[in-house]
């Protein structure tokens, strides 16, 4: 232990209670912190998984144009073997073909206009969480199956069950009146009110057939293994696509800007709220601090004639405060981790977030999970805020006259 | 006299915040920032709650709705119910209801030639209709629908968008009447709007109610008829009034209970403010205890001498409490005066448009108007005032109880 550390040691105890609660101070603020960014950036990651997963994949290559105008003419041509071409070239089973078109679909006692999705019955239960979710029936068996699957919602709405028949009406890619009819096959429960009331998939084959789309679909999703690959499996998909340049890849961030501005929004304004408290503790410390070198100024000014120089002051006031933040880090995020880790484990819930939650895809109950980055992000920040606010106390020490310090009171 | 006057209690309080001045003017920052943070993001959330409640319960549309009792299941054409009998429209008359509106609300698909879409067919009567739910001055081609057997459909430009379609031009319009037979007909675009919320563009398209329904063979029932008043808070004062005429056979909800989304913001608000308050409090209140911890500590020979001259230990905790409110009025005071004088240039609107989209899914507008509410400030001051004192009690009450020859005798 050096000379300027134990000094450091026994000048923060002279005065334990002050010292102690300036750490409090921190351990509060650190535990706050480290329990709200977990839970945040917890959320936010089940917000992204449950909505791309239940649907809209991670990326999707479309007709440029079609994410802003979603038409049904702005099609892709042959997109099966697009689609098999992709797959080869990444290797990869996580890329499905499909169709989207609107019609009027009728039940023998009620009528609902819907947008229906032609899938490929092979490959869309690797993009999309759906077809493992069918509760009734079961999914397609092969790509011409006349049979059509639908949300429990709206099965319930439309009043029919497994082996009832829906009636198809719509306009075909031409335009072109287009018209026919499906079995039920299966009904799936997502649990997500919006999908269960409106989403309708056909087979690709029995779809392109229907709505006389030729060969042709409107995008195709692709699955990365992982989030974090999400740009390389970009840019090898933005590689095959080369030969064709009217076809465009778009990432979630693109096909889902609701989700990501809905996310940035969150994290501006709850930053707003950390920045409020990590103010709060350095103003705790610079008020510690400053309180401190005052109550000294007697002893630094016979440390000074002994001839200490003023730098080696400032360093001992620092590392004063180096320590005492060091406490707080340790504590607060002993205790974060402590507090969090049961969270995680029981989950917490408050009165009216259930409501919110489903709006985002999110459980009712919340688990916020612990990283390193959610554990030390909000302490660090704390422990340098702190480290800053100490360096005014710290240069006061380079005016200091030796002798008039020690005549000071 | 066992208490020292109020007055000399006041100047000696005040004349000891001062003596170290910079430890009273950090602590003064400190609360007046926390206090700031605490009316200002108070203000900005109200604002956000406010806004998305009032968009909500306009697109609801109103605060009191009456339907069929299946209808909020199964919004089909089948579950209407017969227009207002005169029970009804006797109860509509009372002063709180400002105006009311039915409507015809079923699915329905329009096509244009280029294109197909699934939409809420709305077969309203104009004139109640702009008093209850929309807004005239968003139509920004053509005109709104000007009685309900206006001929004319007014969509949304969203929706003229995907179906390439304009003005003037004629679009297909489908539904089922009440025995599922395909009801169709041709209308011709008399005016597109544009709303706040981009969604409501694609999902509503406007006919007139008398149109929709001969088409629908409706008679002269409705789906739903919405009833509007002053202040959406208040709807529980007069709502069992309207739910008595309409009887028994018909649901009548309030908006909380129709959208519970909507319903559950106000209270999910109510507890967010309390726990920000409460948590920025906390954060202050480390410094405040520490502040007051020194002020005694420094003072232990002084407060030793004044026992000695004859002070009761009541009145010297009643001299720290006093140091301890006054250092708290002129934080809560410089903290109140910061808030207002931020909101207020800022009550225009912050234009939060760059996150639109996200703000949209939570159901408010790409404007933020912060509100300042007085029991929003009057709570945070109480619980800065009432709990700041009582933290301080505790090294207020160390002082008290110093005994006097020891405290004189510290160096």
């Amino acid at each position: 232990m050096t000379i300027t550390l134990r000094m450091a040691w026994r000048n923060l105890w002279r005065h334990k209670r002050r010292t102690w609660l300036t750490v409090g101070a921190m351990v509060f603020s650190n535990l706050i912190l480290v329990f709200s960014i977990s839970l945040q950036l917890g959320s936010y990651r089940m917000m992204i998984d449950n909505t791309l997963k239940s649907y809209t994949g991670h990326m999707q290559i479309q007709r440029e144009g079609y994410n802003d105008e979603p038409k049904m003419r702005s099609s892709i041509d042959a997109i099966i073997p697009l689609a098999d071409k992709v797959r080869k070239q990444l290797g990869s089973d996580t890329v499905a073909a499909r169709g989207v078109a609107f019609a009027m679909t009728s039940s023998e006692e009620r009528s609902y206009g819907l947008q229906i999705v032609g899938v490929e019955p092979e490959f869309e239960p690797n993009v999309s969480t759906l077809p493992g979710l069918i509760t009734k029936g079961s999914y397609f068996e092969h790509s011409n199956a006349e049979e059509i699957i639908i949300g429990s919602v709206l099965a319930r709405n439309l009043r029919v069950g497994i082996g009832d028949e829906l009636t198809l009406l719509g306009s075909g890619h031409d335009g072109s009146f287009a018209a026919g009819i499906a079995i039920v096959g299966g009904i799936f429960e997502s649990g997500i009110a919006e999908i269960d009331r409106s989403m309708a998939q056909l087979p690709i084959g029995y779809f392109q057939n229907l709505f006389g789309m030729d060969g042709r679909g409107h995008n195709i999703v692709i699955n990365a293994p992982e989030l974090s690959q999400l740009s390389s499996v970009q840019h090898a998909v933005n590689n095959i696509l080369t030969a064709n340049d009217r076809l465009v890849v778009l990432d979630w961030e693109q096909l889902q800007p609701g989700l990501k501005q809905a996310i940035q929004a969150d994290f501006t304004s709850a930053w707003f709220m950390y920045g409020v408290l990590i103010v709060l503790v350095a103003f705790s410390v610079l008020n510690t601090q400053l309180m401190s070198v005052l109550e000294r100024t007697r002893e630094f000014g016979v440390m000074m004639a002994l001839g200490v120089k003023p730098a080696r002051l400032g360093s001992l006031v620092i590392t004063e405060t180096f320590v005492m933040s060091g406490l707080g880090l340790a504590i607060g995020a002993v205790l974060g981790i402590a507090m969090t880790y049961y969270l995680s484990i029981v989950g917490f819930s408050y009165p009216g977030m259930d409501q919110m939650a489903e709006r985002f895809n999110l459980p009712d109950r919340m688990y916020p999970s612990l990283s390193l980055l959610s554990i030390m992000l909000g302490p660090s920040i704390v422990f340098l805020f702190s480290l800053l606010a100490s360096i005014y106390p710290a240069i006061r020490l380079f005016f200091l006259q030796p002798v008039a310090a020690m005549r000071a009171v | 006299m066992n208490i020292l006057p109020l007055k000399a209690m006041f100047m000696l309080a005040w004349r000891n915040l001062w003596r170290n001045h910079r430890r009273t003017t950090i602590m003064l920052a400190a609360i007046t920032v926390g206090v700031w943070a605490m009316i200002f993001m108070t203000a900005l959330m109200r604002g956000m709650v406010d806004d998305m409640l009032l968009n909500g319960i306009r697109s609801l549309p109103g605060e009191v709705q009456i339907h069929h009792p299946a209808y909020r299941d199964d919004p089909s054409i089948n579950n209407s119910i017969a227009a207002p009998d005169e029970e009804l429209l006797k109860a509509l008359q009372i002063p709180q209801v400002t105006a009311w509106t039915s409507r015809v609300r079923v699915p329905a698909v329009i096509s244009s030639e280029r294109d197909t879409r699934g939409v809420v067919l709305l077969g309203i009567e104009p004139d109640s209709e702009v008093q209850v739910s929309f807004d005239a001055d968003t139509i920004y081609e053509g005109r709104f629908l000007e009685d309900s057997s206006d001929r004319g459909l007014v969509i949304g430009a969203k929706m003229a968008d995907h179906l390439e379609t304009d003005l003037g031009k004629r679009v297909v319009v489908m539904s089922q009447d009440p025995d599922n037979n395909i009801a169709d007909r041709g209308f011709r675009i008399v005016g597109i709007y544009k709303a706040k919320l981009a969604s409501l563009e694609e999902t509503y398209i406007y006919a007139g109610r008398d149109t929709v329904q001969k088409l629908l063979k409706l008679g002269d029932n409705v789906s739903e008829i919405a009833i509007t008043s002053e202040d959406y808070r208040n709807v529980d004062n007069w709502y069992p009034r309207i739910k008595q005429a309409a009887g028994e056979g018909v649901e009548t909800l309030p908006w909380y209970e129709v959208d519970t989304y909507l319903g559950s913001m106000l209270a999910m608000m109510d507890g967010f403010v309390l726990v920000w308050i409460i948590i920025v409090f906390l954060a202050l209140s480390f410094g405040l205890v520490n502040t007051l911890v020194m002020a005694v500590f420094e003072r232990v020979r002084e407060i030793g001498l004044m026992q000695a001259l004859g002070m009761r230990p009541s009145t010297i905790l009643y001299q720290i409490l006093m140091e301890s409110l006054l250092l708290l009025l002129i934080g809560l005071l410089l903290g109140n005066i910061l808030a207002v004088g931020t909101v207020i240039p800022l009550q225009a609107g912050i234009d939060i448009s760059i996150v639109a989209e996200g703000m949209e899914m939570m159901g408010t507008s790409s404007m933020l108007y912060p509100a300042l509410k007085l029991n929003d400030m009057i709570m945070a001051n109480v619980i800065v005032i009432v709990l700041g004192l009582l933290t301080s009690i505790l090294p207020a009450w160390r002082a008290a109880s110093y005994d006097p020859i020891e405290a004189l005798n510290k160096t």
